[in-house]
C-alpha cells in the first residue's frame, strides 16, 4: 500500500501571457503513496487546479513547467512529451471536471465515449470493449447499462453524467484519480451519492485520490491528508485532524473559521477573510498571505517564510510558527 | 423523422402559394406593362397582343387563371421570349446554373471548412493573420470585380483561359471561382469562430484528458460539433446560387437562369417574374428541410417537431 506513486518536487509552472509571466505555481512540493486520497483546498486561483493539470500535462500553451521535478508512477512527467502524455492520460492517471453538463460531447453516445478510452489504452477488441462499458457503468450504480450506453449525454441528468465520467475515468483502472472539484455543480442529495460512490470505487479499486475542491465538508469526509494552497504555494500540509483541529498557517484557520457553525448563536455573521487574492503577475516578495493576514509582521512583507516542521505529517510556511519554534528551542537551551 | 417530412412539406406548399399571390399582385402594382415599350405600338396591336395573354381580363381572373395552371404545373408562356414556355425556358437554363453553382458550392466547402480549420488552429499565428485577411478581401470585394479582375488577368493578358460560354472544362474555372470566393471566405470565417467556440468547451478538455490524439480530436470531437453553422449557411446559399447569378453568366456569357431573373422584371415578363421567384422559394424552402434534417443526424440534441 505505501508505494510512492507521486513525488513532487519545487514544481514551479507560470503562465505566459500578454500581460505577462502569471506565475501560477510557486515551489510545490508534495508526495503521495498508492492508496492516499489528498485533499487540495484553497480558493479560486491558488493553484490547485493547475497542480492537478501538471500531473497529466494539461497545462499547454501559454503554461509552462519553469522548474522542478515531478514523478508519477515511474514516469519523470516534466520531461515528458506530448506524445508520452498521450499513454498516460487516461490510462494510469484520469481526471473527473467540475461539470458534468458540459464535459461530455453532446453528438456522441454515452457508449461511444466510454469505449473511446478503452480501445485508446488496451487491446480489447470492439466486442469486449462495450463489454467492459457496461461493467463500468453497472460499477458506477447506473441502472439499465444497456440501454444507456446508447443514449445521449443530454438524456441523463447531472448526477448521472458524473457518473459516466467516473466511469470513463476508471474505464482503464488509473493509478491516480484527479477529482477537480467533481460535486460543485451538482445539488446537495446528488453531491452525497457521487462522494459515496468515489469512496467505495477507491475501496474496491485502491487508487489514490487528489480532490481538489473549496468545500471544506467534502475534504473532511473524503480525505486523509489535506493540502492547503494560496497563491501558487502550499502554506499548509497535514493529515485531516491536524488541519481542522490544529490548524497552523493563519489562511487556514480564517478558511476554517468561515464555515458556517452548526451551533452558532441566531444572527451570527459569517466570518470572510478581508481582502483579495493575490496578482500572480506581480506576486508579493514574502508572504503572499501577508496582505491580508491579521497577525503580519514586518519580516512577512520582505521574506518568504521557510517551513516550519509541526510532526511528520504535518508542515507550514508561516514566520508566525517559525518564531514559536525558534522560542521554544531557545527555552530548551 | 417522416412525419416530420410531410408537416415540412405541406407547410412548404403553403408557404409557396402565399409567395405566388405576393408576387402576383406587387408586380402587378408596378406601373407599366410587357407591352408598353418607348417605341409603342399601335393601339390595335397591343390590345390584340393582351387578348393572347389573357391580360385584358381583370386582375383576379388572371389570378386564378394563372394558379389553376400552377396547380398543374404550368407556368405558361413567357410574354418577352416569343412561342416559349416558361417552363421550358427553366428546363433549359436551370442545369447550367446548377452545374456550375454545384462546383462552386463544393470548392467553398473544400476550401472553407480546412483553411477555417487552419485558421482556428494557428490562432493569432501568420497562417490566422494571412487567412483572415483573405478571407474578409473575400467578403468585401464584390462579384462583378473579382469576374473582370479574373477575365482581365487570365482570360486576356495571360490567355490562360477561356472567357466566354461553358464549351470545355477549363471554361468552368473562371465563372466558378468568381462564384466560390464570397461562399469560401463566409465559410472559413464561420468555421473558424465556431471551431474556436468548441475548442473551448469543457467536452474538448475531457477528449485530451483522455488521451486521444489532437488530430482525432480535431476530426471527431470538435469538428462533428463545430459544423452547424456551415451547413446552416449552405443550405439557402446553395439554392440562391443555383437559380444563378446575374452578375457572373453576364461577364462570362453563360446562358444560365441568372440572367433571366432580372431582365424579367426589367421587361415586366409577368409570367417569367412568376415563375423564377416561385422557383426560388421551393428551392429555398427544400434546402432549409433538408439543413433540418441533416442538423438532426449531426447533433442529437436537436428535436424535429
Amino acid at each position: 500500500m505505501s508505494e510512492k506513486i507521486l513525488d513532487i518536487q519545487q514544481e514551479r509552472l507560470s503562465f505566459f501571457t500578454p500581460a505577462g509571466e502569471v506565475k501560477a505555481l510557486n515551489g510545490v512540493s508534495f508526495a503521495m503513496n498508492q492508496g492516499d486520497v489528498l485533499g487540495i483546498v484553497g480558493e479560486s486561483g491558488s493553484g490547485k487546479s493547475v497542480t492537478a493539470y501538471s500531473i497529466m500535462g494539461l497545462t499547454a500553451y501559454p503554461g509552462k513547467l519553469v522548474g522542478g521535478k515531478v514523478w508519477f508512477n515511474g514516469h519523470q512527467i516534466d520531461e515528458m512529451s506530448e506524445k508520452e502524455f498521450r499513454k498516460i492520460r487516461g490510462n494510469e492517471v484520469s481526471i473527473i471536471f467540475q461539470d458534468p453538463m458540459t464535459s461530455l460531447n453532446p453528438v456522441y453516445t454515452i457508449g461511444n465515449q466510454i469505449v473511446e478510452v478503452i480501445l485508446l489504452h488496451t487491446q480489447k477488441t470492439k466486442k469486449e470493449a462495450w463489454a467492459r462499458a457496461k461493467e463500468l457503468l453497472e460499477l458506477v450504480g447506473i441502472n439499465e447499462p444497456e440501454r444507456r450506453l446508447k443514449q445521449y449525454p443530454h438524456e441523463l441528468s447531472g448526477g448521472m453524467r458524473q457518473r459516466v465520467m467516473i466511469a470513463i475515468a476508471l474505464a482503464c483502472e488509473p493509478k491516480l484519480l484527479i477529482a477537480d472539484e467533481p460535486t460543485t455543480a451538482l445539488d446537495v442529495t446528488i453531491q452525497a451519492q457521487i462522494l459515496e460512490l468515489m469512496q467505495d470505487l477507491r475501496k474496491k479499486l485502491g487508487m489514490s485520490i487528489i480532490m481538489i475542491t473549496h468545500d471544506l465538508g467534502v475534504v473532511a469526509s473524503m480525505c486523509e491528508k489535506i493540502a492547503v494552497m494560496y497563491a501558487g504555494h502550499i502554506v499548509e500540509y497535514g493529515t485531516t485532524d491536524e488541519i481542522f483541529y490544529n490548524p497552523q498557517h493563519e489562511y487556514t484557520k480564517g478558511l476554517i473559521n468561515s464555515i458556517p457553525k452548526l451551533n452558532a448563536e441566531e444572527k451570527e455573521r459569517l466570518v470572510p477573510i478581508e481582502g483579495t487574492p493575490v496578482d500572480l503577475l506581480n506576486p508579493p516578495a514574502g508572504c503572499p498571505f501577508a496582505p491580508r493576514c491579521k497577525s503580519c509582521m514586518k519580516v512577512c512583507l520582505s521574506k518568504m517564510p521557510p517551513r516550519t516542521e509541526l510532526s511528520d505529517t504535518h508542515y507550514t510556511y508561516c514566520w508566525l510558527r517559525q518564531k514559536e519554534e525558534f522560542e521554544k528551542g531557545g527555552k530548551a537551551e | 423523422m417522416a412525419k416530420y417530412v410531410i408537416k415540412r412539406v405541406l407547410m412548404g406548399i403553403f408557404s409557396m402559394f402565399i409567395v405566388a399571390t405576393l408576387t402576383f399582385f406587387i408586380m402587378n402594382l408596378v406601373p407599366g406593362g410587357p407591352f408598353v415599350a418607348e417605341k409603342s405600338i399601335s393601339v390595335a396591336a397591343q390590345q390584340a397582343l393582351e387578348e393572347k395573354y389573357g391580360l385584358d381580363k381583370p386582375l383576379g381572373v388572371q389570378y386564378l387563371n394563372y394558379m389553376d395552371g400552377l396547380l398543374h404545373g404550368d407556368m405558361g408562356l413567357s410574354l418577352k421570349q416569343r412561342g416559349r414556355t416558361v417552363n421550358q425556358i427553366i428546363a433549359d437554363k436551370l442545369p447550367i446554373s446548377c452545374q456550375v453553382a454545384g462546383i462552386a458550392v463544393a470548392v467553398a466547402l473544400c476550401v472553407g471548412i480546412p483553411l477555417g480549420c487552419l485558421s482556428a488552429y494557428h490562432r493569432g499565428k501568420w497562417a490566422d493573420n494571412v487567412i483572415i485577411v483573405f478571407a474578409t478581401c473575400g467578403i468585401a470585394i464584390p462579384s462583378f470585380i473579382s469576374s473582370v479582375l479574373l477575365l482581365y488577368t487570365f482570360g486576356m493578358n495571360l490567355k490562360l483561359l477561356p472567357t466566354t460560354g461553358l464549351n470545355e472544362p477549363a471554361a468552368y474555372i473562371m465563372p466558378v471561382t468568381a462564384l466560390a470566393i464570397y461562399p469560401t471566405a463566409y465559410i472559413t470565417r464561420l468555421m473558424r469562430s465556431s471551431l474556436l467556440d468548441v475548442m473551448g468547451q469543457d467536452y474538448m478538455r475531457t477528449a485530451r484528458a483522455k488521451g486521444v490524439s489532437s488530430v482525432k480530436i480535431l476530426f471527431k470531437h470538435a469538428l462533428r460539433n463545430a459544423i452547424l453553422p456551415v451547413v446552416t449557411y449552405v443550405g439557402p446559399m446553395l439554392a440562391m446560387l443555383m437559380t444563378g447569378s446575374f452578375v457572373v453568366e453576364k461577364i462570362f456569357t453563360i446562358p444560365g437562369l441568372g440572367r433571366d431573373f432580372v431582365s424579367a422584371i426589367n421587361t415586366r415578363d409577368y409570367t417569367m417574374i412568376m415563375g423564377t421567384t416561385i422557383l426560388l422559394a421551393s428551392l429555398v424552402i427544400i434546402a432549409n428541410v433538408i439543413v433540418d434534417i441533416l442538423y438532426k443526424v449531426i447533433d442529437p440534441r436537436i428535436k424535429l417537431k
